[in-house]
């Protein structure tokens, strides 16, 4: 019997990502992925695995998994007491397991996503180049959907590797409840009044109880749009745009005073007003951000988003190092 | 023939620092639409490494890249050179395409009864879907309403929102397009297969999920298959492709009722055919144009 991992509980809702399905846009298909990839990079390098061998996002509540053979797991992104067969084991290490071994989550403390990686990684079938799990539509990952009780999954060879292994203090990155997320403004803002674009900036925007992989539904203000006719085949209201595509990590304010931000499992494309877009490391806070978590955007440039950007790969090469 | 539409120089937005996005116009016109085929189709033959993503949209398009591939500012050079090319539609430019017939039941109870739970995120909550739209475009009733619908076909502009997902522009003259706004609140439930319109813009929900278009009906027939097991998506997991054609027509509960048992079953076949279509002719003679596809669709 091959090897496998058997669900003993579910959690809220726990996926089997990887780093997403790419490519696939045009046809209207997100990426979907690990909401925080920087966690989930770390995740898999810390049990060995390349990184992006398939891993486990858990939501607020984490799983509980038994293991059927001797693995390396590692538990990386939002903060919860991990135990293995009810002792604590610390976040951001690598440790071993198993046969038998039970690994168990208790409530998160901050932050609100989970990574759990196992050695040899979580081999469900690729669908369309990726193991991702997209809810929505259910595809990919275990049978489309979330974990739940009783689930067996697969996994893959088992990579040989010690156990012990810690990321850096300092390469470890805090979850607050308050929020300051980098976006470049753009796209249809002109749709906005002056004053409205300076409110959006400066307004600290809540996030509701509608936060999930598709999007962060956020409020906190009101938004006024610049009076016009509306252009042919736009729609008469004034959030309405003629359709177009959505950049991932982009800010549709449809009726202006419910802000939704775009992510993995986002739709690709619509007709609301979109006037921002949160650069590509800064998707990982949200991936990380909860219900009533506040969030402010502040406006960058490109070179900014790419000086975040070489940032953050940096970071990623310190901790390939140290655990090389 | 009818002079070409002169459109306004396109605006370059960065989307983030993964995102180029391009509005060729803020107006939606088949020209705007042929200028956005046109340039996506010449980056899509460049085959460049670190383009992840090339989304031709309506009036506009959407470029995923790798910026550690290539820079943003040499990607934007490159897409503004690009647009230069394509000021004018080239003579006797054709789409090699398909004429679809889609079985549609407009004012079906699903819909109807999605559409109620959500009157709260609607321009007129007195007011149905339907009645609204007729109300709102000049119609005299519903039926006057749905039969403008499933008259003329529809041309598929943009793929998205989710996977398999048709926006479709009607095949008529400006003047003779219907146009209503998006729920002023998307909704978080619409029904799979629910046909509606926002905008100049009709769809079909490939999937129950949210929605802010006005729904006015539901489709027999399927838009996207996960495990490609109907015979019509054996290439792809979504039937419809950008410059499709697709007649919406109005059947009655029988028909839609037969029409699924057949795509339970996995024995439906979409009725389609291939097509070449000419922007120029159509824009020249609307009525003959649409009178000539739905002959050689129904022959």
């Amino acid at each position: 019997m091959s090897a496998q991992v058997r669900v003993v509980s579910g959690g809220l809702s726990t996926t089997v990502q990887d780093l997403g399905r790419t490519g696939r846009y045009a046809i209207g298909m997100p990426p979907s992925g690990a909401m925080d990839q920087y966690s989930f990079r770390v995740a898999n390098l810390l049990v060995g695995n390349p990184e992006g061998a398939a891993a486990l996002e858990a939501t607020y509540i984490g799983p509980s998994l038994e293991f059927t053979d001797d693995r390396l797991v590692a538990v990386t992104g939002g903060d919860a007491a991990v135990t293995l067969n009810g002792e604590p084991i610390p976040m951001w290490s690598s440790a071993q397991v198993r046969s038998g071994d039970v690994l168990s989550f208790g409530m998160i403390t901050s932050g609100a996503r989970p990574y759990i990686a196992v050695s040899g990684g979580i081999a469900v079938p690729e669908y369309l180049g990726s193991r991702s799990t997209y809810t929505l539509i259910g595809l990919g990952g275990h049978e489309g959907r979330t974990l739940a009780d009783g689930d067996v999954l697969p996994l893959g060879d088992g990579v040989t590797g010690e156990a012990g292994a810690v990321v850096p203090d300092e390469l470890v990155p805090q979850f607050p409840s308050d929020i300051e997320v980098r976006a470049v403004v753009g796209l249809c803002s002109y749709r906005l009044t002056p004053a409205a674009l300076e409110s959006f900036l400066s307004t600290p925007w809540r996030i509701t109880k509608d936060a999930d992989r598709v999007g962060y539904r956020l409020r906190g203000g009101t938004l006024d749009f610049v009076e016009r006719e509306q252009p042919f085949g736009a729609g008469s209201d004034p959030a309405n745009v003629v359709d177009l595509g959505y950049p991932l990590g982009s800010i549709q304010v449809p009726g202006g005073d419910e802000p939704i931000v775009l992510l993995g499992d986002a739709v690709t494309g619509g007709g609301y007003v979109t006037i921002a877009t949160v650069i590509s490391v800064d998707r990982d806070l949200f991936g990380q951000a909860k219900t009533g978590d506040t969030i402010r955007f502040r406006d960058v440039g490109i070179d900014e988003a790419l000086a975040a950007r070489a940032d953050r790969n940096r970071r990623l090469d310190r901790i390939r190092s140290a655990l090389a | 023939m009818s002079q070409p539409v002169q459109l306004p120089p396109a605006r370059y937005e960065h989307g983030g620092d993964e995102f180029i996005f391009v509005e060729i116009a803020e107006e939606m016109s088949m020209e705007a639409n042929i200028k956005a085929t046109l340039i996506t189709q010449e980056l899509e033959s460049r085959q460049m490494s670190g383009l992840v993503d090339i989304c031709p949209s309506n009036a506009s398009y959407l470029v995923r890249f790798d910026p550690d591939v290539i820079p943003p500012a040499d990607l934007m050079a490159l897409l503004k050179d690009l647009e230069g090319r394509f000021q004018e539609v080239p003579e006797g430019f054709t789409l090699q395409t398909r004429v679809v017939d889609v079985p549609v039941l407009y004012n079906d109870p699903w819909t109807h009864e999605a559409m109620m739970r959500f009157r709260d995120r609607h321009q007129d909550p007195e007011s149905t879907d339907l009645e609204y739209g007729a109300r709102t475009n000049g119609f005299d009733s519903v039926e006057a309403f749905i039969e403008h619908l499933a008259g003329n076909p529809w041309i598929v502009t943009m793929l998205g929102f989710v996977p398999g997902l048709p926006f479709c522009y009607q095949l008529e003259p400006r003047e003779r397009q219907v146009q209503v706004p998006k729920y002023v609140r998307p909704r978080t439930f619409t029904p799979e297969r629910a046909f509606g319109i926002g905008g100049a813009f009709s769809v079909v929900y490939p999937v129950q999920g949210a929605g802010g278009y006005q729904l006015y009906g539901m489709s027999a027939t399927p838009v996207l298959n996960v495990r490609q097991d109907h015979p019509d998506f054996a290439h792809s997991i979504v039937f419809p492709r950008a410059g499709d054609i697709l007649r919406y027509r109005s059947v009655d509960r029988t028909e839609f009722d037969d029409t699924r048992r057949e795509v339970e079953a996995g024995t439906f076949r979409y009725r389609q055919h291939d097509v070449e279509f000419s922007p120029a002719a159509f824009l020249d003679d609307p009525q003959g144009v649409n009178d000539r596809l739905l002959e050689v669709l129904y022959r």
